[in-house]
């Protein structure tokens, strides 16, 4: 696609959109550092960045849904204040969110036209059904207007979204992660869609953490890591395994130290696991696997392969079609996360806030939450309050956690401190394996130092360990072994000492490592 | 200047007290608008629904009465909505409760000793009332049926059951045509306390302190306020969401179905017309007004037992309409479910910043 401006190297683009120096941050966290932008009229830009790399919020203050500490915006070369989304659509700026704003209920129509500005008493609907016609013939969207949004399939309700933003005139597209949500031939089809609007002049921004459809879809690409802009390239002269060595980046590492590495007996065995989501689309495909005492497996790979899944089949919260999950050899595949918890499986959730916590109980109720089902906590079905609170103070001071004390509602607390509230319960109760997923995740840098110490203290102390990072620094400075993930399948295992970053970088995209790295068939 | 929320860093018990207290003054002077619209004088209806409601002892043991079934159900509605199950059918299962009761006095009576038989007729009242809501329970767990479209249809499902009944084939041969079964036999009545106060006062405070000591002090409770409070942190912790849920509506449905056993044995002693007098739907108030503490729901009931006692007696001795009860009944509920936003976050007014005013001129 965009063979119209890639081809038209002669005539100079011209710029319609920059945005300077923009900087937002949030209580904890910066999420956008003097991050600049530029877009050229007719053309595709790819953000590209791991979750919580800023990208969706620099397009947030783009729209209007926040407003930027510090940072300006211009569009044609003229500086513009934009305080909410009604502001960007009425300077032609649009954006196709990842949940979509349909009301399920409505037509086509209806949904269009509803919160246009100057909507009439009695709208006209014969005229703008017309409208939506001659608009999706003209960028072939399919759409039928009298449709109800309710019986549309998930592609076609993003076409009424990218319909709708066209009716209203935008000129700049934004699409958040536009393809997580389709099929394969869905994206194909979007991608014509976008070419064509790009071959009339409009342009479009591309939020997304997939190196292929950076390829596919854009004229450029700018790499977000930590809310820092820290790569601008023209997507003709990159390719996907650069990319993601950009994405995961090098920085900074922490020391930690650990003992030599001197694994013990099998602890996690996975063999042959399949699994599938509820639309039959398969998440895990044929994952074999060993963790052993001592040792923590690291998995590597861009967000959606299948990281998620892998632990949810761990502890219980997935269900698989085949193969077996073995706990200290024995099969415990497809069990529900009680059992998994009594066989010794502890718990780091991927998302801490929604499923680690319950955020309007107490620090101390939050500790206790393995706890409780144990004698001398409980006995015969009551729970004995001194003990709970002499075990959170414990705990708090043992895991250093910050809060103003046992009996603060957890969700008070900042991010790292609500991690560190769970990584102490989930280390107290912890048998023979730990999950942990993203765990350092969105934490500031004494947080995650935290984390990863206390996650190598379990694996000293002779714990298995399976990690899932996004941060390939991470996995290569604590892990011991690195396996990568891509579309569900383990693509490759590498051992962590002396690995070859770009190798994984190549491994993450997809492309297949044919040599066999030692302890892959373990 | 702006006006705005902004979030609490911590609980304000302050405003968790304070706020129901001024909402129940907020609706004091919104019906006072509105009874003075319709020229009453609020001062003088306000002081006699307080002298009907608690102004004598006979006048107190009326609102108890009243009390006792709203006690109840709303600690069978407060132990549902824990779970955030939207459990609006306590008025059915009071009124199968009920059936269920007057059902065991009636026909068990010749082969149960006389003082089984009363005890029976509650339980058997609670079970049917635990089933009325077990049945929604097991269509949500199973199949994620709305909770509250079952339940409340189930409401309509027992009332008109209940009406069929009395009318229809329990209905008393010897009763000269007048709808209503035969009196229970004197082993089925409930015992009366004063007036016509009954026992079903102590069964309403002995489970209250017992719900009390479950939400807050046992295993169980713990569970269902993570499962109330985050349903996926109560799934990854282990915790068996459809099996509580089905227990905590079995609880729910028998505590309103013991609330209607105590209204037939207690007070008619006959199945009969006004056992569904609404008691489920302010029991619905009340739970909310008491942030689902059982503690709360004694006092609170009596409360609102009041009004009713007491917009019955300002019918009476002023005629004004007695819905003012119920008008007020309502009018606490708005005020209330506003001004909980205060307990989390707090009102705060700055001055415009330069930024804003500079977007304007930009306009």
């Amino acid at each position: 696609m965009t063979a119209v401006t890639k081809g038209a190297g002669n005539t100079a683009p011209e710029l319609i959109l920059e945005m300077r120096g923009i900087t937002k941050s949030f209580p904890g966290v910066t999420a956008n550092d003097k991050v600049d932008l530029e877009l050229f009229r007719g053309e595709v830009l790819a953000l590209l960045g791991e979750n919580g790399a800023g990208k969706s919020s620099l397009m947030n203050v783009l729209i209007g849904l926040y407003r930027p500490d510090a940072g300006q915006i211009f569009l044609n070369g003229k500086k513009v204040h934009i305080h909410s989304p009604k502001d960007s659509m009425e300077l032609g700026i649009g954006m196709v969110h990842q949940n979509f704003k349909l009301v399920d209920t409505m037509t086509v129509v209806e949904n269009v036209i509803l919160g246009e500005k100057d909507l009439k008493l009695i709208p006209n609907m014969k005229k703008a059904a017309e409208r939506i016609r001659s608009i999706s013939d003209h960028y072939n969207l399919k759409v039928n207007p009298d449709k109800y949004i309710g019986q549309l399939s998930v592609g076609e309700q993003q076409r009424v979204e990218i319909l709708k933003l066209i009716y209203r005139g935008a000129e700049i597209l934004i699409l958040d992660e536009p393809t997580a949500v389709l099929t394969p031939q869905e994206s194909d089809e979007l991608c014509n869609i976008i070419s064509q609007m790009t071959s009339e002049g409009k342009s479009a921004i591309f939020i997304t953490h997939k190196m292929e459809e950076v390829i596919k879809f854009s004229d450029w690409v700018r790499v977000l890591k930590k809310g820092k802009l820290v790569a601008v390239k023209k997507t003709s002269d990159t390719d996907p395994s650069d990319l993601a060595k950009m994405m995961v980046g090098r920085e900074v590492l922490f020391n930690i130290e650990k003992m030599p590495f001197t694994p013990g007996e099998n602890v996690l065995k996975i063999i042959k696991l399949n699994a599938s989501d509820p639309n039959g689309i398969k998440v895990l495909d044929n994952i074999s696997v060993t963790v052993r005492k001592h040792e923590i497996l690291g998995i590597a790979g861009v967000a959606g392969n299948g990281q998620v899944e892998l632990t949810e089949a761990v502890t219980g919260l997935r269900t698989s079609q085949s193969g077996e999950v073995l706990i200290n050899g024995e099969n415990l595949t497809n069990r529900s996360p009680i059992e998994m918890i009594r066989s010794g499986v502890s718990h780091i959730p991927s998302d801490r806030v929604a499923m680690g916590i319950v955020g309007d109980m107490s620090v101390a109720s939050n500790l206790a939450m393995k706890g409780y089902r144990n004698k001398p906590i409980v006995s015969r079905g009551i729970l004995r309050t001194s003990l709970i609170l002499a075990f959170a103070r414990r705990m708090i001071s043992a895991f250093n956690i910050s809060t103003p004390g046992p009996q603060t509602h957890v969700k008070f607390l900042s991010g790292g401190n609500i991690q560190k509230t769970i990584l102490a319960r989930e280390i107290d109760a912890c048998g023979d394996l730990l999950v942990a997923a993203y765990p350092s995740r969105g934490l500031d840098v004494g947080a995650t130092e935290a984390v990863r110490k206390e996650i190598v203290r379990q694996r000293d102390e002779g714990r298995a360990v399976l990690l899932v990072s996004e941060d390939l620094e991470e996995l290569i400075s604590i892990s011991d072994r690195i396996a990568v993930m891509y579309g569900g399948r383990i693509i490759g295992i590498v051992d962590s000492e002396g690995c070859d970053i770009e190798k994984i970088g190549l491994m993450m995209a997809g492309i297949e490592n044919h040599q066999q790295e030692r302890g892959s068939r373990t | 200047m702006r006006i705005h929320f902004k979030k609490r860093k911590s609980y304000s018990a302050a405003a968790a007290v304070l706020t129901p207290v001024i909402s129940f003054i907020i609706s004091l002077l919104l019906t006072g608008i509105m009874l003075a619209a319709f020229d009453i004088n609020p001062f003088k209806t306000y002081t006699n629904m307080f002298q009907g409601a608690f102004g004598t002892w006979r006048d107190f043991t009326e609102t108890l009465v009243k009390a006792i079934p709203l006690i109840l159900t709303s600690l069978g509605v407060a132990t549902a909505f824990k779970l955030k199950f939207w459990n609006i059918g306590a008025e059915g299962q009071l009124v199968l409760g009920g059936i269920a009761a007057s059902g065991v006095a009636l026909f068990w009576s010749s082969w149960l000793p006389p003082f089984l038989l009363l005890p029976v007729s509650i339980l058997v009242g609670a079970a049917a009332g635990g089933l009325w809501a077990g049945v929604p329970a097991i269509l949500k767990v199973k199949l994620n049926v709305d909770e509250t479209l079952t339940t409340l249809m189930l409401n309509y499902v027992a009332i008109l059951a209940y009406d069929g009944i009395y009318c229809g084939p329990w209905r008393d041969p010897n009763g000269y045509g007048f709808p209503g079964t035969a009196q229970f036999p004197a082993a089925a009545w409930l015992p009366r306390l004063s007036g016509r106060a009954h026992m079903g006062l102590i069964f309403a405070l002995i489970i209250a302190a017992l719900l009390w000591f479950a939400f807050y002090r046992t295993k169980w409770g713990f569970e269902l306020q993570m499962i109330g409070q985050n349903k996926k942190a109560a799934r990854v912790l282990g915790v068996n969401i459809g099996r509580n849920v089905i227990l905590a509506l079995l609880v729910s449905g028998a505590i309103s179905g013991i609330a209607g056993a105590c209204e037939v044995t207690g007070i008619a002693r006959r199945l009969q017309q006004g056992l569904s007098l609404g008691y489920g739907y302010t029991a619905i108030i009340i739970a909310w007004m008491s942030r689902l503490n059982p503690a709360v729901c004694v006092p609170v009931s009596i409360l609102m037992a009041g009004l009713l006692v007491g917009g019955d007696s300002v019918q009476i001795m002023m005629g004004v309409p007695s819905a003012m009860g119920k008008v007020m009944q309502g009018m606490i509920l708005f005020p209330m479910l506003a001004g909980s936003i205060f307990t989390e976050y707090r009102l705060v007014v700055s001055r415009r910043n330069t930024d804003i005013s500079e977007a304007e001129v930009a306009k």
